[in-house]
């Protein structure tokens, strides 16, 4: 006791030293780690990186050479793969709305505190863990070989995934709705129905709103890129137009131009009624 | 009076809540039904082949085994889905069949018993129905059948018959004579006939007497699991690590890159606003071509593999991490920067001690979720650019047989998934919250 502050003056800078040694190492190990997995997917792959790098702008380039002379009938090639997109949008639409539904319910279910059969809480946690952890394609291409190919497979895909991924959120939601008022309606002999209807729903639906926005926003990606396997809509016209090669890319400038514009509008659009959202205050 | 005006407001704001509570229900169930009619559900049962599904249902629990006479030659062969892997060693067969000259007899179970004629003739003992004969007369089958009163689960043509019961499936034609019989189970998922392991328990190869005599059992079991032909698990290995190495390499890739040039796109960290703009729209544009964009345009560039798949998923987080970093750092508390400072600090330490501590925790735990979310997208990237388990995956689904290998191919998606989620989960509270 001779000198307790050299004494926790050392030992604070023997902690600060050793915590600088983990992290360092840390660091070091995960920065070799992605250069060597770099280089594992470089040999891995068809083409090289390095050999790659230089024809990154060769397909651009093309689309655009084969646009060019032919822009005045952009226009029309875009109103031609409209109703494709529109199908991509609903395929998303429809899907985050069948997906958001059922997630309503099987979150309820799964929050403590409002759960309707709270021994059944797990069983329904481990359902949504497992949708949310089956990729869309999986079942989409599944469907497609049983019902054929369209929107329905891919609809259905998507809104499998969606129950899991909304689900997980929304009783997250849940969990900090205030009890009182399902309390309340309790006291007065309602059922579980109405009081999640009359208790918890207006206290939680602006967030669940907002994350289901979120969630179409991702949707309608994955509605193109499974267009892209054969289920349907713009990712199939894509496909389409990518097979005619060199010379006739200009449908599919078109199909980017389309794709873009409606990712970064509804990207745009679900940002800005969120950023509303939450300046009103949530719930 | 003000009473009054109370209670109309109140009338007015429940009369509005009521034409919501209906309306909004309504508006959904109008854009259901046009859905309906734009997705041609109706027309959808009859254009489904739930056939397909029966097909695939039962292969995904069970496997068939074919026993084959070519028409022409006369050699019967016995192997498992009909795959040249699975075939039995030349004039061997499992007990059920009896190989015996120009005869083979069947016994597909329940007292089903199918034979194999000579001169390209079959018989068929379908217990309750009775004995069914067929054989090929100038290219065309002729059999005892009344082809008016055919049960439904006979198909009959000039070519070909077809008899589909409960024990099994045998077919007909001018070119060979088929009998399919199932069995529950996966066969040959740890060792393909030509295996010396195959047929053994794990307790004879870990305990038992050495069954090759070149080999350890131990490694010699291993081996031939691990290159196993008709399931290729060394293979699948490989391929679920291709898998996570692209969603690794895009995700922490991503995070590496956007990091700093969050920094530049943060209104409190950069002062000049035409930069900060155009970083952002870089951000939005690297967002909006999406992923599947990026992979054909990469694809174009690189060839498939597992580099294009990690570009096309760093391309696309750049732009979300961007985007994210940069309004995480718009919300950093001042006051620790300025306490930094306030010691004479420069501006890295600054950064270093005032900013990174507060963002890591809420970067770190975005990037985590990314990574566990792009494992996923990963399995579809993999699936267009070919590479991973995507890749395999579509390939057994094209073949429309090895339905059995795309149920596993499921499983071990979702496994992989799923430990990826747990894994992110780990990471997260370790890292974060620092127990």
């Amino acid at each position: 006791m001779a000198h307790p502050t050299t004494h926790h003056h050392d030992s604070y800078f023997d902690l600060v030293r050793r915590k600088r040694l983990y992290g360092g190492v840390m660091l070091v190990i995960f920065v070799l780690l992605l250069a060597s997995g770099f280089r594992l997917a470089d040999a891995r792959n068809a083409g090289g990186f390095w050999d790659g790098l230089p024809k990154v702008f060769d397909f651009p380039a093309d689309v655009v050479r084969d646009t060019a002379p032919k822009l005045d009938q952009l226009p029309g090639h875009m109103l031609h793969f409209l109703p494709s997109l529109i199908e991509t949008i609903n395929i998303a639409a429809t899907a985050t709305l069948i997906g958001a539904l059922l997630a309503i319910v099987l979150s309820l279910l799964s929050t403590r505190g409002l759960a309707r059969w709270p021994r059944l809480i797990g069983l329904f946690r481990r359902m949504m863990d497992i949708m949310r952890a089956v990729p869309e394609i999986v079942i989409a291409l599944v469907l497609i070989f049983v019902l054929g190919g369209g929107p329905v497979p891919a609809m259905i895909a998507i809104a499998f995934h969606t129950v899991g991924a909304l689900g997980k959120l929304f009783s997250e939601v849940n969990e900090n709705a205030d009890l009182k008022p399902v309390e309340g309606l309790a006291s007065v002999g309602s059922r579980w129905g109405q009081q999640m209807w009359l208790g918890v729903v207006p206290q939680v639906l602006p967030n669940w709103f907002s994350y289901a926005l979120l969630r179409f926003e991702i949707n309608v990606r994955a509605s193109a890129i499974l267009g892209f396997v054969g289920a349907g809509g713009i990712g199939y016209e894509l496909k389409n137009a990518m097979s005619w090669g060199q010379g006739r890319f200009d449908e599919a400038a078109a199909i980017f131009i389309l794709l873009f514009g409606s990712i970064v509008l509804f990207d745009q659009l679900s940002s800005h009624v969120r950023n509303g959202l939450a300046h009103k205050g949530g719930h | 009076m003000a009473d009054a005006a109370l209670y109309a407001d109140a009338d007015r704001r429940f009369a509005r809540k009521r034409v919501i509570a209906i309306a909004i229900p309504a508006a959904i169930l109008a854009y259901l039904v046009y859905v309906f009619l734009a997705f041609d559900i109706s027309g959808l049962a009859s254009r489904a082949r739930w056939d397909n599904g029966a097909i695939l249902l039962s292969d995904t629990w069970s496997h068939k085994v074919h026993v084959t006479r070519d028409n022409r030659a006369g050699s019967v062969s016995v192997a498992i889905e009909g795959e040249k892997k699975g075939t039995y060693p030349e004039g061997t067969a499992p007990d059920w069949v009896a190989l015996d000259g120009e005869t083979t007899v069947i016994e597909l179970g329940d007292g089903h018993i199918v034979r194999f004629l000579p001169d390209n003739a079959l018989s068929y003992e379908v217990p309750g129905f009775g004995l069914i004969r067929a054989r090929i007369d100038g290219g065309e089958v002729v059999t005892n059948l009344d082809p008016d009163r055919l049960p439904d689960w006979i198909s009959l043509s000039g070519t070909r018959l077809q008899i589909t019961t409960d024990a099994g499936r045998v077919s007909l034609t001018r070119n060979r004579t088929e009998a399919f019989n199932y069995f529950p189970g996966w066969e040959l998922f740890f060792f393909t006939l030509t295996s010396p392991y195959h047929g053994h328990t794990l307790t004879d190869i870990l305990f038992g007497p050495r069954i090759d005599p070149e080999r350890g059992n131990i490694a010699g079991a291993w081996h031939d699991f691990w290159n196993n032909q008709m399931w290729a698990h060394g293979q699948v290995a490989w391929a679920i690590f291709e898998t996570i190495l692209m969603a690794f390499l895009g995700t922490f890739g991503a995070a590496l890159i956007s990091l700093p040039l969050a920094f530049v796109a943060a209104k409190n960290f950069t002062p000049l606003g035409p930069l900060r703009f155009a970083l952002r729209r870089v951000f939005d544009f690297l967002r909006g071509v999406d992923g599947l964009i990026w992979t054909i345009l990469l694809s174009r560039a690189f060839g498939p593999g597992p580099l294009t798949g990690s570009l096309a998923i760093l391309l696309t987080d750049t732009g979300s991490f961007g985007k994210m970093f940069s309004e995480a750092l718009e919300n950093v508390d001042n006051k620790q920067i300025e306490g930094v400072a306030s010691t004479g600090a420069r501006v890295a330490h600054r950064y270093r001690f005032g900013v990174i501590p507060q963002v890591t925790p809420v970067l770190l735990s975005q990037v985590l979720y990314f990574f566990e979310s792009n494992t996923r997208s990963a399995t579809i990237i993999g699936a267009i650019t070919g590479g991973g388990i995507g890749l395999l995956l579509t390939q057994a689904m094209i073949t429309q047989k090895d339905w059995e290998e795309v149920t596993y191919y499921i499983v071990l998606v979702v496994l992989m998934v799923m430990a990826m989620d747990s894994l992110s989960g780990w990471l997260r509270r370790k890292l974060i919250k620092g127990d």
